[in-house]
């Protein structure tokens, strides 16, 4: 009898705050400077220098934990971290232990199948460790010659989040992320750019007979830097697991790491390694008291949650296309459409596919242009409709121009150009008629090369049907 | 002396006045002590670091060698910052400066002010100017000495287990360690956070009340301080309405000598006489429990403290095949043997499956010490002991038995761990040598502390300077 596995999955996501300064000193926090321009004394860890913390950070995490229905201490408590490594200069970090700013809260992922409830068990606040070059070829850690230290991201305020792990599929691991980055966004409160590293994740995996509630030996997945890496390296550790247990072996506890170029995830460290981190409340500092006021305050800034939107607009259209636009940060733009006139589903293919591929700036695009680019679509050519939308993000972008170029839908003047083109493949003209219907396209597609792209794609398309089955 | 200025009974106070008056120039000033430092520094060493050209146009001053100063070197008495220079002021230097005060140079130490005698030091030890062959107590032994010997009319330390007022003892300063929290620690070079604090060694209990207004104060760059009103000049010497405690086990603690325990009753009796009221209390589980509680805490916060020493960005490094062997050999060659010892005994403390039983266990002794304190401050406003059961012992006497040597502090660890103020006084000779009066005080209690110190140094009539330089 085969057993029938469930995969059991947490995540562990730090977000980088963009504050104007640092979590514990007032050096600039941000990308972009020579390497070692943005520190101090404080966050070089000079002899005698003291943390003193950001109180927008504070505030900033408060604000996500209430978006995740967190509860918000009334007493947190930052503690100290300590080991040894080149990029964290005072050898310990300054994060949360077991009184942290936000805990119990949840995330309701919106699927195709309904809604997945995913816990959050907290949600904390630390300072990120500098940033190690390592100097090899290969540019990886396996292999570096010589180790440089660029303090310029150390001491930025990270907030951390943790789930429960009670995700059960990669898909679902992959929706969480993106509607937590999204939720991140329109906080304000990080750029949460993969690529840039301020959003980062880690995913711990485990698998179990399905209906059981046990918790097997987990593996730690580290560097997926994105999403969809994310989905792959999961499923790719299921399979592992899996195949293990059906061929009775045991998991190691170990943190592997994900190469999306490797068939395999290579081990990065056992855990039976694990450091002793000797986690101590930070005596330079005070517990923090959040105060209600504060809270409300931070309360009432929070507009509708990519949640609730998704499930409000996919009232309208389907669940893919709901999501899509709102986890993509589209979803405004696409109301400001579809309330100047433009029929939603029309809209949302647009939005949803070439503007989405565009990787125009949603918010550089004024919606009343865009509108009747939208409403004008079937009415003018293809290619005039592609250059209008990849210029609509332009300052002062005006439709008018494009939508002018009505396509050509007169049938006395595309139909000597069918029989011309019909006259020049005697051919494929036998084989259409010999039942080879999907040849259908290769007409059409010579009649708008021919006109350049000013045909009625739709018009062709009839008259070429019409003169095939003459 | 060619100047005139006899650097052995000038107070600081009169020095302000003859600067004040025009009577004698800042420059003028700073060079008689700057003789007095060439005349004895060779046989006492009390200065590990000499400043060639001060700035400021008000009166000397020295620094104990754990507090930062911009552009001075800046040892705390370890051969791992051997040669690191601050680029910023403490802030305790920067309202020295501030005042306008000159300084003279940086006072020697136990290494990151551990120890009681100012022997750890890896520069070599401080004797005591009242016998040579003597410790002057630690760790601020270099400043105690130096304001001792009229090196400078006044000093900065800092106390963590009672190295600022055993020093003071032992030499026959005054020397007062305040209420935690209202003294900044930002750039003075961490021992144990929740305990350090920086106090004035001065020759007289008005200087120090002086010394204490200037640096005092909440500071924006330390989580932990607090604003407090400025204290109050000593006046007069009436003391009618003060209600003294002896706690039993502190004056009647094991070893203590008769000559000390005889200052003691005299000093008490002067108290009386002044309007006093003595009565004798009990202080049982602070006395029990203090030393023991001081050795988890302490050590715990320095082994996390004294991780930033790693080579990587500033003072010793040691070479090594990789980054953990660099650390490894240049914290082995950096750190003297007592450093070393905390920092083991501190790593344990804070282990996993030992944190419990250690360092969380003590904090909450700490708590019971503090309610002991505070119970009797119902009765009392101050408690009085000696500050050290002996005097001054002789160099060498302690240096191979580290646990007598944390018996030194027996008397003074109690309310240090309490957090609460505590001034020592000279209160008369035990065969030749200064003997310490420990007055402690609830939070925030200087004021009462002074007027209590400043009436009986009428009284006694202690004479401050060494018979041996009279």
């Amino acid at each position: 009898m085969s057993i029938t596995w469930e995969p059991v999955i947490g995540l562990e996501i730090h977000v980088q705050l963009k504050t104007e300064t640092k979590m514990f000193c007032r050096c600039r926090n941000g990308f972009g400077g020579d390497p070692n321009t943005q520190t101090c004394p404080v966050c070089l860890a000079f002899p005698g220098a003291l943390p003193v913390p950001n109180r927008r950070a504070i505030e900033e995490t408060i604000k996500l934990g209430l978006a995740l229905e967190c509860s918000i201490a009334d007493r947190a408590v930052f503690h100290r971290k300590n080991y040894f490594y080149p990029d964290l200069p005072k050898a310990y970090q300054i994060s949360q232990y077991d009184e942290p700013l936000c805990a119990d809260g949840r995330l309701v992922v919106p699927t195709a199948d309904g809604e997945v409830e995913i816990g959050i068990v907290r949600a904390h606040l630390e300072e990120d460790a500098a940033k190690n070059v390592h100097v090899a070829a290969s540019g990886r850690i396996h292999g570096a010659t010589a180790t440089l230290v660029d303090f310029n991201r150390g001491g930025s305020p990270l907030v951390e989040i943790v789930t429960a792990p009670n995700i059960h599929s990669s898909d679902v691991a992959k929706r969480f992320l993106q509607l937590l980055r999204q939720t991140v966004v329109e906080l304000g409160l990080s750029e949460a750019e993969l690529d840039k590293g301020s959003m980062r994740f880690d995913v711990n995996v485990s698998v179990r007979p399905l209906g059981s509630d046990e918790l097997r030996t987990r593996t730690e997945l580290k560097n997926m830097n994105s999403f969809n890496f994310a989905a792959k390296g999961i499923e790719r550790e299921i399979a592992r697991q899996i195949k293990i247990y059906e061929n009775g072996g045991t998991v190691d506890q170990e943190t592997l790491h994900f190469d999306p170029t490797a068939e395999e995830s290579a081990p990065m460290r056992s855990k039976e390694e694990a450091q002793d981190y000797r986690y101590f409340p930070e005596p330079d500092l005070v517990p923090v008291h959040p105060a209600p006021e504060v809270i409300e305050a931070l309360r009432s800034q929070i507009g509708e949650l990519p949640t609730a939107r998704i499930r409000r607009i996919a009232n309208t259209l389907s669940f893919y296309d709901a999501d899509v636009l709102v986890t993509g940060g589209l979803d405004r733009l696409w109301a400001a459409v579809v309330d100047g006139g433009a029929d939603p589903k029309e809209a949302a293919n647009v939005l949803a596919n070439s503007f989405v591929a565009s990787g125009i700036d949603p918010d550089a695009v004024n919606p009343a242009e865009l509108t009747k680019l939208v409403i004008a679509r079937s009415e003018i050519p293809r290619g005039v409709f592609d250059e209008a939308l990849a210029k609509v993000g332009e300052p002062g972008f005006s439709a008018d121009p494009y939508t002018a170029q009505k396509a050509v839908s007169d049938a006395s003047a595309l139909e000597p150009i069918i029989a011309a083109i019909i006259e020049a493949n005697p051919g494929q003209v036998e084989q259409y008629r010999g039942g080879k219907q999907g040849l259908l396209g290769f007409f059409v597609g010579q009649v708008m090369k021919e006109t350049g792209g000013t045909a009625d794609a739709r018009v062709v398309s009839e008259l070429v049907r019409e003169q095939l089955g003459a | 002396m060619s100047s005139g200025i006899d650097t052995l009974r000038l107070t600081a106070e009169e020095a302000l006045a003859l600067v004040d008056s025009g009577e004698v120039s800042s420059a003028e000033l700073w060079q008689a002590y700057r003789d007095a430092i060439n005349e004895h520094d060779g046989e006492l060493h009390a200065f590990l670091t000499l400043v060639d050209e001060p700035e400021g146009n008000g009166i000397p001053i020295a620094l104990k060698d754990v507090i930062s100063t911009r552009g001075v070197r800046t040892t705390a008495a370890s051969k791992i910052l051997e040669n690191y220079v601050p680029v910023f002021d403490a802030t305790v230097a920067a309202k020295c400066r501030a005042a306008g005060m000159t300084l003279l140079g940086k006072t020697n130490t136990d290494e990151f002010a551990m120890g009681s005698s100012t022997e750890n030091s890896a520069y070599g030890p401080t004797h005591n100017p009242w016998d040579l062959t003597r410790v002057p107590g630690g760790s601020g032994g270099g400043s105690a000495a130096a304001v001792s010997a009229g090196l400078a009319p006044w000093a900065l330390g800092s106390d963590t287990g009672g190295s600022v007022k055993l020093p003071s003892a032992f030499c026959g300063n005054v020397g007062l360690r305040p209420t935690y929290g209202t003294v900044s620690r930002f750039g003075v070079v961490a021992f144990a956070s929740s305990l350090d604090q920086v106090g004035p060694v001065t020759k007289n209990v008005r200087d120090n009340a002086l010394l204490y207004r200037i640096i005092s104060g909440r500071d924006e760059n330390d989580s932990t301080t607090v604003d407090v009103p400025p204290v109050a000049l000593p006046e007069g010497t009436d003391l009618k309405g003060l209600r003294i405690g002896l706690p039993r086990q502190l004056n009647e603690v094991e070893g203590i000598e008769p000559g000390v325990k005889a200052a003691c009753e005299a000093a008490l009796a002067k108290a009386e006489e002044l309007g006093a009221t003595v009565e004798e209390c009990d202080l049982p589980l602070s006395v029990e429990y203090g030393l023991a509680c001081y050795y988890l805490v302490a050590p715990a916060e320095a082994s996390s403290n004294l991780a930033r020493y790693d080579g990587v960005r500033y003072g010793l490094r040691s070479e090594g095949a990789d980054f953990r062997e660099m650390v490894m050999h240049t914290r082995h060659d950096g750190f003297g043997d007592e450093v070393k010892r905390r920092i083991m005994l501190g790593t344990y403390a804070l282990s996993s499956g030992y944190y419990d039983a250690f360092y969380a266990s003590a904090q909450k002794v700490r708590t019971v010490i503090k309610r002991e304190h505070d119970a009797l401050f119902e009765r009392f406003d101050v408690l009085v002991s000696p500050t050290c059961a002996t005097t001054a012992f002789p160099l060498g006497a302690k240096s191979q038995d580290p646990l007598a040597m944390y018996l030194t502090d027996v008397l003074t660890i109690p309310a240090n761990m309490a957090g609460l103020p505590g001034l020592s006084i000279p209160c008369g000779l035990s065969e030749g040598l200064p003997v310490g009066l420990q007055i402690v005080g609830p939070q925030f209690s200087e004021s009462t502390l002074y007027r209590l110190g400043h009436a009986l140094e009428q009284a006694i009539g202690f004479d401050v300077v060494p018979e041996r330089l009279r």
